[in-house]
């Protein structure tokens, strides 16, 4: 019988798995996760998990009886620290081998970590996993004070759920905007009028230059000026770095993240990988890159199990995303990095309005707040390559959906 | 705990227990049946979890809400009258017996 092997129990894993059972894969196949948890979702983890309106039963992607039922093998709370490819196994760190003969690395990323002095102090917190949730929910009750590092998605949503449990809250961040690398500047301004308004202290052009604390607990936040920010508990959000070292030690291309092509498959023909950790060409953008999202994720890993069992099914989606902040639902669709131009639709006074951005007169990416027709219109818009003109976009009574 | 059944298009009926509190999303991952997607996990921000609602029981559960209805407009398969995101929609004692149908498609 077919052995796969899949590295990795995140959202590009359970659905790998997945579509591979449902697509009618006899194969035997073994599940291999660092953490103890089946594989689950992320997202609530800085939103409704950490304001605890969500219990951890209910985070996992697909529950326990699904593995049970189609047969997976899972080997959790145990890490993969080689793979030997002219072998075909993969070795455990408990010194045990799997062997394989097709592979996926569905590894995801990390968080890159704080590097000043005291960033090793009690109290010093990071969200990626639901270990990391729970000992942040446990150490911030009955502590007020919290800063958070770096205002980008996982930094502002856990501030909106930290002031969602009434703390003062803090958002130090580095560069002159919120959430620059992924949304416009005029987005930027409308969540940090969101943040400010909802009661969050933000500081932008703000660098870090030491955390302080007091007998091994983080107390304060050294500002590079000089000053310090009271924090009973500190959360880093500054980004995420792809899992690819086992793939590169084991000789894979590796570029920020582990080579793939359209289908998903490494340099190497039995091993295939997806998700965050890869670095992918799209050709509906016309170029490689490496995606944190959970469509991207999803979508990749339909293609890796395509490969696995023999067929094609070839990655080219237009990428979207969302966050969570108080009452705003952030939609975004499209890539809008190099727009020449943005067209707004709706009322950020009303918390409810869109962002068209365009590329000549192409609409490349919308970003919706609390617009989700604006959004699920733009998906099927920039899929099709059909642009509606910018009066168009900007006219909330024009129906976008009847250029579709 | 009540039961409610779920109808795929293919006219596949799944009768199953629904705990209290869950959502119709979870319920239909809860039990391995098709047709019911949730890509972003049941936060009401992708539209693949739409069904229709038996009509008998469209005045026991609360309304849509002003962004769900928006989405519903965009999914794959048509919007009527029932139409509901499966993840906005909690189970009660008082939905023992619905029956929820699946579209053809979600994506």
């Amino acid at each position: 019988m077919q052995r796969i092997v899949v590295i990795g129990a995140g959202h590009a894993s359970g659905q790998l798995l997945d579509s591979l059972r449902r697509g009618g894969s006899d194969a035997h196949i073994t599940l291999v996760g660092e953490e103890s948890w089946l594989p689950y979702q992320r997202p609530p983890l800085s939103k409704r998990f950490l304001s605890g309106e969500l219990t951890v039963e209910r985070l996992a992607f697909r529950p326990k009886s699904f593995y049970e039922k189609h047969d997976i093998h899972t080997r959790l709370s145990c890490r993969a620290v080689s793979i030997d490819r002219d072998a075909q196994t993969v070795r455990l760190a408990n010194g045990e081998a799997l062997d394989y003969d097709l592979l996926a690395l569905t590894t995801g990323g990390r968080v890159r970590k704080l590097s000043v002095p005291g960033a090793g102090l009690t109290g010093v917190h990071y969200l990626r996993g639901i270990d990391d949730a729970l000992g942040l929910q446990a150490d911030w009750q009955g502590r007020d004070n919290v800063c958070v590092i770096g205002g980008g998605f996982v930094g502002l949503e856990v501030a909106a759920s930290a002031r969602r449990l009434g703390k003062n809250v803090t958002v130090i961040e580095m560069m002159d905007r919120l959430m620059g690398r992924a949304v416009s500047p005029a987005m930027s301004g409308y969540f940090l009028g969101l943040h400010t308004h909802n009661g969050a202290h933000v500081m932008c052009s703000t660098g870090v230059s030491e955390l302080v604390g007091i007998d091994g607990r983080v107390s304060g936040v050294r500002l590079s000026d000089g000053r310090e920010i009271p924090a009973d508990v500190v959360v880093v959000g500054i980004g995420v770095l792809p899992n690819q070292e086992l793939a590169r030690e084991a000789g894979l291309a590796c570029d920020n993240g582990i080579m793939v092509d359209e289908l998903a498959r490494t340099s190497d023909p039995k091993i295939v990988s997806a998700g965050d950790c890869t670095n992918h060409p799209n050709s509906l953008l016309g170029r490689r890159l490496r995606l944190e999202s959970v469509h991207n994720a999803l979508e990749q890993a339909k293609s890796a199990a395509a490969s696995l069992m023999g067929g094609q099914l070839p990655y080219a989606q237009v990428p979207w995303f969302w966050s969570d902040q108080y009452n705003s639902k952030l939609q975004m669709v499209g890539l809008s990095q190099g727009f020449d131009f943005a067209v707004q639709r709706g009322n950020p006074d009303e918390d409810k309005f869109s962002l068209f951005y365009y590329r000549g007169n192409v609409l490349i990416a919308i970003d919706s707040v609390n617009c989700p027709g604006d959004h699920m219109a733009g998906k099927k818009l920039i899929a099709a390559g059909i642009s509606p003109s910018p009066g168009q976009a900007a006219d909330p009574e024009f129906p976008l959906k009847s250029l579709l | 705990m009540p039961k409610i059944t779920l109808i795929q298009h293919s006219g596949e009926s799944y009768t199953v227990e629904a705990a209290d509190g869950a959502t119709v999303m979870e319920v239909a991952i809860d039990n391995d049946i098709d047709g019911i997607i949730g890509e972003c996990g049941g936060c009401c921000s992708c539209a693949t979890c739409h069904c229709y609602i038996d009509p008998a029981f469209l005045d026991k559960i609360p309304p849509r809400g002003d962004l769900e209805t928006e989405m519903l407009e965009f999914a794959s398969s048509e919007a009527k009258g029932n139409s509901r995101l499966a993840c906005q929609v909690e189970i009660t004692e008082e939905l023992e017996g619905m029956v929820v149908i699946l579209p053809e498609t979600q994506l």
